[in-house]
């Protein structure tokens, strides 16, 4: 027993204490940066793996980026390039497009509105279901992350439940797969109102590197509005949950 | 030996030397191979012309680091008589067979489609019922395709007397997402699409992709290249089994060691994170080579990272593992004996926690590890002990061999030119990820594209290992068991 509480004591603190101000490593691929516009010499949207990438405006679609940076390689001058702000969650699917105007934290501030009505009914308690529909398990492991010690989306009164029944929010990942379709519009119908949906990853969001396939089956985005969006791939632990907080207005 | 052309791991044969038999000499020819303890790591079809299928069959020689290749000419929506009346490992490979070509193994077991796909040609998942047994003290345990947790979607049926297993049913497919036939019309996208075959396991699959790539083009990568490769694969086996050991920790509510392996795989991943941007290893590894290098202070902030994370992982694991109570919930639970093992060719570490000595590092050495030697660790016991405990000697080989090599990192260059496959070739790429052995086999046309890319993760083997080590267990123990063999889902759907 005194062996494990030396332990624990080495541990020390593991937790962030702030998570809005946590900056990740300066390697991490986040938000992009475009500057100016794509001249003669732009052949970034060529190797885009997902077709991500606009000419006129030159703007990126975080929400078909799989952030492996090879348009960034491309770039003769500069004209994409990566930072490690993670902040790049956004409430609807036009805010998704990354132009070359605005600095990131206005991107952070306009990408997500705070409801009344969500803030008034879930603002101290949210509480989310996940599916995995075709999830490669990148995002199933980073929102099991965002629940470890380091992270500690708990404390915010966030929390995932094993029932439907018990929550408030879907969080979907994956590129929805026809195998998986009856499945989640079930789950969605199983859950109380008033409830929100969360897509979570490229692949959720648009399909990502397997938007092409013939096996999936993406009805339940044309039949249901999600109300946040969190971009990458997979969406490192801080981004989704300061996404949340920020729906919430925290 | 007659009937097999005999080749080795990455290295490419020309398809016209493979040699093609009539079922007759084929089915006899494989099945005695496997009888002398070679293991199938690929049987599938590839279109022959109209209505006819080219069978072939790829058999791992591990003692002889040799892979041996052999074919048989099918005709479309025909028969044959089953492989696995004879061989048990083949039961996986021919229900996959069976619903890709609509071609049917007869006398077949359990003749269950594996993941309904959109492209299949056998009948509907839905109408084949699941296996069913009666009795009053029998009941029926149904859990899936959504689970309580977050983790990826999948159906168990447990067949119960009282409180213990008689049976489980892993019924899975939902996953499903093309990838085979995604990779075969791939370009450039065609590494991606790799690196999210199976998302715990980037560096595995995008290591035995690019590994494939080269093969069927002649070309190598640069030892430097293969190097980093190896590092971010052990980097990804070290987190992934730590990962593991803290699910399982939580499994059995010692939450302390749930606790302290999560947050040490934290400082494991980051450094994967510092090497190439991810803390999955996404963006790293290419055919030719890896698009990251790794300096002095890289290495040097690998290394303390990972030897950091290992001193706390291993107090922790000596601590947990010489707990009486955790024993008591580890050993003799979810037993998979070698006989079994071997009948339904497990693999990975898995099979190693069964007493199967089997490890592609060492067996099948290819790129680093003909440099940097892995010598394979096995236990007997085959229990949820046995894998947990494996895990962790694992972990503390896996550290050793990071160090090593960012010590005796080879100079020169991190990328080939972009290898560009000849024609009418057929190779097999053997990684040993942290599961076990992931198996690409590539086959080229005339014109060096690719018109087959078979992919196989350890999952597609081990699941059936799990079904039969909760047989005779309580099935409050099905999470523990579940979690000791850490299975992938879209790994096997695909």
């Amino acid at each position: 027993m005194s062996n494990i509480i030396e332990i624990r004591m080495r541990q020390g603190r593991q937790f962030i204490p702030d998570v809005k101000k946590a900056v990740v490593n300066g390697a991490f691929r986040g938000l992009p940066e475009i500057n100016g516009r794509a001249g003669d010499d732009f052949t970034a949207d060529s190797v885009c793996p997902t077709g991500a990438i606009t000419r006129e405006p030159l703007s990126l679609d975080l929400g078909k980026c799989v952030f492996c940076g090879d348009c960034q390689r491309a770039c003769k001058n500069n004209e994409i390039k990566f930072t490690n702000f993670h902040r790049m969650s956004v409430d609807s699917p036009d805010k998704l497009k990354v132009t070359a105007a605005g600095s990131a934290e206005a991107f952070e501030k306009e990408g997500v509105k705070c409801r009344s009505e969500i803030k008034r009914i879930f603002g101290r308690s949210m509480k989310l279901r996940q599916v995995s529909a075709g999830g490669c398990n990148g995002c199933e492991m980073e929102l099991n992350a965002a629940l470890n010690v380091n992270f500690d989306m708990p404390r915010f009164g966030i929390d995932f439940t094993a029932s439907p029944r018990h929550a408030d929010g879907l969080v979907i990942t994956g590129p929805l797969t026809k195998n998986m379709a009856f499945a989640i519009e079930e789950t969605y119908r199983a859950m109380p109102g008033p409830k929100i949906i969360i897509a979570v990853g490229s692949c959720a969001i648009s399909g990502g590197i397997f938007a092409g396939s013939k096996a999936l089956d993406r009805e339940f985005f044309s039949a249901h509005k999600v109300d946040l969006f969190v971009p990458g791939c997979p969406p490192h632990p801080l981004t989704f949950i300061n996404g949340i907080l920020s729906v919430l207005g925290r | 030996m007659d009937h097999f052309k005999l080749t080795k791991n990455n290295r490419p044969v020309a398809l016209k030397d493979v040699p093609e038999f009539s079922m007759t000499e084929f089915r006899p020819a494989v099945i005695s191979m496997c009888e002398t303890g070679k293991r199938v790591i690929g049987f599938f079809g590839v279109d022959a012309g109209p209505s006819r299928t080219r069978l072939y069959a790829a058999l791992a020689d591990d003692d002889a680091s040799s892979i041996l290749l052999s074919s048989c000419l099918l005709e479309a929506g025909g028969s044959y008589r089953s492989f696995t009346q004879d061989a048990t490992m083949f039961h996986i490979f021919e229900r996959e067979l069976f619903e890709a070509f609509g071609i049917t193994p007869a006398g077949h077991p359990w003749l269950k489609p594996v993941r309904y796909p959109a492209e299949g040609k056998a009948e509907n998942m839905d109408a084949y019922p699941f296996f069913a047994s009666t009795g009053s003290e029998m009941h029926e345990v149904s859990v899936g395709p959504v689970h309580a947790g977050i983790i990826e979607p999948g159906h168990f049926r447990f067949q119960c007397a009282g409180e213990k297993v008689q049976h489980l049913e892993i019924q899975l497919g939902y996953q499903h997402r093309g990838v085979e036939p995604l990779l075969e019309r791939a370009g450039a996208e065609g590494p991606h699409i790799a690196e999210s075959v199976c998302g715990d396991t980037v560096v595995g699959h995008a290591s035995a992709y690019a590994s494939l790539f080269e093969s069927l083009s002649g070309a190598d990568a640069p030892r430097r290249a293969h190097v980093i490769r190896a590092i971010a694969l052990e980097l990804e086996r070290a987190a992934m089994h730590t990962a593991g050991l803290s699910a399982m920790a939580g499994d059995i509510a010692y939450l302390v060691g749930s606790a302290v392996f999560g947050a040490n795989r934290t400082k494991i991943i980051n450094a994967s994170l510092r090497l190439c941007g991810s803390r999955f290893g996404r963006g790293l590894v290419r055919p030719g080579g890896v698009l990251f290098d790794i300096d002095a202070a890289t290495a040097k902030e690998i290394k303390d990272s990972v030897n950091e994370a290992y001193d706390r992982i291993r107090e922790m694991a000596e601590q947990m593992f010489g707990a009486a109570s955790v024993l008591s919930r580890l050993q003799q639970t979810g037993v998979v004996a070698k006989q079994d093992a071997v009948k339904i060719g497990l693999t990975g570490f898995a099979a190693r926690a069964s007493g199967i000595a089997i490890d592609a590092r060492e067996d099948h050495p290819s790129g680093a590890y003909i440099n940097f030697p892995v010598r394979k660790q096995v236990l007997e016991s085959g229990d949820c002990f046995a894998r947990a405990y494996l895990r962790y000697m694992e972990i503390g080989q896996s550290i050793r061999l990071i160090n090593d090599m960012c010590d005796n990192l080879p100079q020169g260059n991190i990328m080939a030119e972009e290898p560009s496959p000849s024609g009418n070739v057929i190779c097999a790429s053997v990684v040993e990820g942290w599961r076990g052995g992931i198996v690409y086999i590539g086959i080229t046309d005339e014109n060096g594209m690719m018109k087959k890319i078979k992919v196989k993760d350890p999952s597609f083997n081990n699941w059936y290992g799990l079904a039969l080590a909760v047989r005779n267990n309580g099935i409050s123990d099905f999470p523990l068991c579940n979690k000791s063999f850490d299975l992938s889902y879209c790994g096997n759907d695909l």
